[in-house]
C-alpha cells in the first residue's frame, strides 16, 4: 500500500504539473488566437491570403482523401480550389488532406467538416467516393452549408441510391470518355497486346472506369490497327483502396512491377497515386519498352515523358465555380452534375469538366486518338453501344441498344474479354 | 516477505521528494525537446499550444470528442491497470478492443431486423465485450501455457485481429456492390447510442468508462485480489510458493483488460463509427499503454492523464488546418512525454539504491 501511495504521490506530482502546463494555455489562447486564424495565409497555398472578413468573400472547406500533392486525384480536386481563387477576388480555401483511416485513425470526415465549418468554411467539398455517409451526415446537421460530394450520387434524383437532402450537392466528370481516349492510346502503344490495368477498389465508379478503358482499348486494337481482338489481353488488378496503405492494401508498385516483368508492356492506372508512372521509368531506364497511361493528373505525362502515352484528366476548376456562383446567388439546391467534355476542346480550362493529354510516347499515333476524340464528339462512335456481354458472358448490351446513364454509372460488373474480378471475393 | 516490504519502505521515505525532482525534470526536458522540434519545422510553439487547445476546447464538437475519444481510452488504461499490475506487457490490448468491435458488429448486423433496436445495442456491447475476454484469454494461454511472451503473444493477436477485421470489411460484410476501406455499411440510426446534441460524445459509453475506472481504482486499492495481483506482479515465483494460484491471477488479469478492451471496441461501433471500419481502435490501445505508463500503473490518474493525451489527439487535428504541420506531433509530444518519465523513474530509482547503499 505505501509503495502505491508514493507512487500515487509521484504521480500526482507528474500530472498536476501536466495540469498546470496545460492549463496555462489559456492565457496563451487569446493573444495567439488571431495568429492562429491567420495562420493560413502565411503557410498553406498562397490561395488563403485573403480571410473571410469583406462582403463577397467567400470560404471552401475541403477534405481529401490523400495527399494534397500526389500528381493524381487527390492534387486534380485540390487544384481546381486555386483555380477559383484565379477567378474571384476574395475567395479563400481551408483544407485537410490524407482523411483516411489509415493515416488519421481516430478522424472522421465529418469531424473534419465541422472543424471547417467552425473555422468559417461556406462550402464544403469531400474529394472521394468513401465520404459519402461522411457528406450526408455533414449535410444533415449544417443544412444552410452547402456540402459538394465530388463523384458519389446520393443527390441523383434518378440514380439508385438518391436521398433527399437540399444542400447536397454531387459533382463528377464523365471521365468515361477519356478513359476510352487512354485505353486507345493504351491499344495502340502496346508491342505484346497485353495492357495491365491497376485498380483501386471494386465499386461502380471503377468498374465503369476500367470498363471505358477497355472499350477505347478494343476500339482501336481492331478498328484502327485491325487486329483480332482475341489477341488483346487486358488485365485488372485491384490494390483495395485508392493509394497504397502498406500491410492493408497490395502494393501498387508491385502490381505495377509484375505486370511489367509478366509481359504487360503498358499499364494504365486507375489510382490516385503515380506509381504505374515510376515503374515505368525504372523499367525504361533499365533499357526496357515499357509504357504507362496516367490517370486524374493534367501533368501526370510530366513524371516520365518517355514512358507516358497519355494522360486521362479531371478538371475540377469550373464546377467549383459554378458551384459557389449558385451558392452566392442562393440558387444552389440539391443536384447532381455529371459534367461532360467541352467536345469543341476538350483541353480547355475553362470549359471541359475532363480532358486528355497525348505523351510524347504515344508519338503521332496522337492522330489516330484524336479521331477516336472526334468520333465521340459527333457521335458516330458510341462504344457503349450493343452488342456488349458482362465478363460472365450474360448480355449487357442487345444489338444496336444504347447503355442509358444509369446503366453506365452503375455498372454492375466488368465487361467480357477483360480479366480481373469484378466483385470482391 | 513482510521484512522485504519493511525495508522498501523505509528506503522510499526519501522518495517523494527525489521522485518529484526527477519527474518535473523529465516533464521540463519534455517541453524543452518539444519546443526544439517545433522550433526546427519553423513554427513557433505558441501557436502550436494555441492551435492545439482550439482544437480541443474550441467548439462544443471538438470537447465532446476529447470525450469520445477519452471513453475507450480510459476503458483501456483501466484494463491494462490490471495486466500492468501482474507484470504483464499486455500489447495485445489493441486486437483485444478490434475483437470487441468485430463481436459488436456481428451481433448489430444479425439482430438488427429481428430484435428492438436498444436490445441489440445493449447486447452488441455486451457481445464486444465477450469478444474482448476471448482475444485477451488467447494472449493469456499462450502466455502461461505456451511460454509465449504476452509482448509478442499480444502482437501477433493484433494482427489476426487487424486482418479478421480488413477481411471482413472487403469480404463477407463488404457493402453492396462496394469493398472499400471505409467500412461495412452503416447502422440505421436507431443503432447508435445516444448522442450529446449532435456531438459525437455518447453519455452512455463515459458511464460506462467511469464506471470501469471507479472499479479498477477499488480492486486495486481495497480488494484482496488487488494484493495478490500486485503480489504476483511483484515476484510469480515467490506469490505461486506461497500458495497464490499465480495462473489464475495472471488469465484473471489477462480477461478483465479483454473485457474493458472489449467494451471500448463496441462501443467504438455502436457510439462513434457505427459500422466496423479498419481502424476501428483508432490506435487507443497504444495510446492508453503509453497512458498507463506515464502514471506508473497507478489507477488514481488514469482520467487527467488521458484527458490530457484525448484533447491533444483531437486537438492535433488543428495542426494540419491551420499550421500545415503533421497532426502526429501530438503522439511525438505523448511519447515524449511516457519516455523521458520513464527515464526519470529509472535514474530516480539508481538514486534511491545508490543513497539506500551508504
Amino acid at each position: 500500500m505505501k509503495i502505491s501511495f508514493i507512487r500515487s504521490l509521484t504521480a500526482l506530482a507528474g500530472a498536476s504539473l501536466l495540469i498546470s502546463a496545460c492549463g496555462a494555455t489559456p492565457t496563451a489562447a487569446p493573444t495567439s488566437a488571431p495568429a492562429a486564424t491567420a495562420a493560413p495565409a502565411a503557410t498553406s497555398a498562397p490561395a488563403a491570403t485573403t480571410a473571410t472578413t469583406a462582403g463577397g468573400a467567400y470560404k471552401i472547406g475541403m477534405i481529401l482523401v490523400g495527399p494534397y500533392n500526389d500528381k493524381g486525384w487527390n492534387q486534380a480536386t485540390f487544384e481546381g480550389l486555386d483555380y477559383v481563387k484565379s477567378k474571384m477576388p476574395g475567395f479563400s480555401f481551408d483544407y485537410v488532406d490524407k482523411v483516411n483511416s489509415a493515416d488519421r485513425p481516430n478522424t472522421k470526415g465529418t469531424q473534419v467538416a465541422d472543424d471547417l465549418i467552425a473555422k468559417g468554411a461556406n462550402m464544403i467539398i469531400f474529394n472521394s467516393d468513401d465520404f459519402k455517409d461522411d457528406a450526408l451526415e455533414t449535410a444533415k446537421k449544417h443544412p444552410d452549408i452547402p456540402v459538394i460530394h465530388v463523384s458519389g450520387d446520393y443527390a441523383w434524383k434518378d440514380g439508385k441510391n438518391f436521398k433527399e437532402q437540399k444542400n447536397l450537392i454531387n459533382i463528377m466528370g464523365q471521365m468515361e470518355y477519356m478513359k476510352m481516349l487512354a485505353g486507345c492510346s493504351a491499344a495502340l502503344g502496346t508491342q505484346t497486346g497485353k495492357i495491365g490495368f491497376v485498380g483501386p477498389l471494386i465499386n461502380e465508379e471503377t468498374r465503369r472506369l476500367a470498363s471505358s478503358a477497355y472499350l477505347g482499348a478494343k476500339y482501336c486494337w481492331t478498328n484502327v490497327l485491325k487486329k483480332d481482338p482475341k489477341a488483346l489481353e487486358f488485365k485488372v488488378t485491384w490494390i483495395g483502396f485508392w493509394f497504397n496503405i502498406p500491410g492493408v492494401t497490395l502494393d501498387p508498385t508491385k502490381v505495377a512491377d509484375d505486370f511489367y516483368n509478366g509481359g504487360f508492356d503498358v499499364v494504365m492506372s486507375g489510382i490516385d497515386t503515380p506509381e504505374a508512372a515510376t515503374e515505368a521509368k525504372k523499367m525504361q531506364d533499365a533499357g526496357k519498352k515499357d509504357y504507362y497511361v496516367h490517370y486524374d493528373y493534367k501533368l501526370g505525362c510530366d513524371i516520365a515523358p518517355d514512358a507516358c502515352l497519355g494522360s486521362p484528366y479531371f478538371n475540377w476548376g469550373p464546377a467549383y465555380l459554378d458551384a459557389v456562383k449558385k451558392a452566392q446567388a442562393g440558387t444552389l439546391t440539391e443536384s447532381f452534375s455529371w459534367n461532360p467534355p467541352d467536345w469543341k476542346n476538350i483541353n480547355d480550362p475553362d470549359t471541359s469538366a475532363v480532358g486528355f493529354l497525348p505523351g510524347k510516347a504515344l508519338g503521332d499515333k496522337s492522330a489516330q486518338v484524336d479521331a477516336l476524340t472526334k468520333g465521340l464528339a459527333d457521335g458516330s462512335i458510341n462504344l457503349y453501344k450493343g452488342p456488349l456481354n458482362y465478363q460472365d458472358g450474360s448480355v449487357f448490351l442487345k444489338d444496336g441498344e444504347v447503355a442509358t446513364p444509369q446503366q453506365i454509372w452503375y455498372l454492375p460488373q466488368l465487361l467480357e474479354g477483360m480479366e480481373g474480378a469484378s466483385s470482391a471475393k | 516477505m513482510k521484512e522485504k516490504s519493511q525495508s522498501t519502505s523505509r528506503a522510499l521515505v526519501f522518495r517523494p521528494a527525489r521522485g518529484l525532482t526527477y519527474q518535473a525534470g523529465a516533464l521540463l526536458l519534455s517541453f524543452l525537446f518539444i519546443t526544439i522540434i517545433i522550433l526546427l519545422t519553423g513554427e513557433s510553439p505558441f501557436r502550436v499550444v494555441a492551435s492545439l487547445w482550439d482544437g480541443a476546447f474550441g467548439t462544443t464538437d471538438q470537447f465532446a470528442r476529447v470525450f469520445s475519444t477519452l471513453t475507450p481510452l480510459v476503458l483501456c488504461s483501466s484494463g491494462l491497470i490490471f495486466t500492468f499490475t501482474a507484470g504483464l506487457y499486455n500489447l495485445g490490448v489493441e486486437g483485444q478492443i478490434v475483437a470487441g468491435a468485430i463481436a459488436a458488429t456481428f451481433i448489430l448486423r444479425e439482430f438488427q431486423a429481428v430484435l428492438p433496436a436498444p436490445l441489440v445495442v445493449a447486447a452488441g456491447v455486451i457481445a464486444g465485450m465477450l469478444g474482448g475476454i476471448l482475444w485477451g484469454l488467447l494472449a493469456g494461454v499462450l502466455k502461461v501455457f505456451g511460454k509465449i511472451n504476452e509482448i509478442f503473444a499480444g502482437l501477433g493477436m493484433n494482427f489476426v485481429a487487424q486482418g479478421l477485421a480488413i477481411y471482413l470489411i472487403f469480404g463477407p460484410w463488404k457493402r453492396p456492390g462496394i469493398a472499400s476501406m471505409s467500412g461495412t455499411e452503416p447502422f440505421g440510426e436507431s443503432l447508435w447510442l445516444g448522442r450529446f446534441g449532435q456531438t459525437d460524445a455518447a453519455p452512455v459509453a463515459l458511464i460506462i468508462a467511469i464506471v470501469a475506472l471507479a472499479l479498477t481504482i477499488i480492486i486495486m486499492r481495497n480488494t484482496h485480489f488487488g494484493l495478490r495481483l500486485k503480489a504476483v506482479g511483484q515476484n510469480p515465483r515467490a506469490s505461486f510458493i506461497l500458495g497464490m494460484p499465480a495462473t489464475r491471477l495472471l488469465l484473471s488479469s489477462f480477461i478483465i483488460c479483454g473485457a474493458f478492451a472489449g467494451l471500448a471496441g463496441g462501443l467504438q461501433v455502436v457510439g462513434l463509427f457505427h459500422r466496423l471500419v479498419p481502424s476501428i481502435s483508432s490506435n487507443l490501445g497504444y495510446l492508453a499503454l503509453l497512458v498507463v505508463m506515464l502514471i506508473s500503473f497507478n489507477a488514481l490518474w488514469i482520467a487527467p492523464v488521458a484527458f490530457f493525451f484525448s484533447a491533444l489527439n483531437v486537438g492535433s487535428l488543428q495542426l494540419p488546418m491551420v499550421l500545415r504541420m503533421e497532426s502526429s506531433l501530438s503522439g511525438v509530444i505523448q511519447g515524449t512525454l511516457v519516455l523521458l518519465a520513464l527515464l526519470a523513474r529509472g535514474f530516480s530509482e539508481r538514486a534511491r539504491k545508490a543513497a539506500g547503499g551508504q
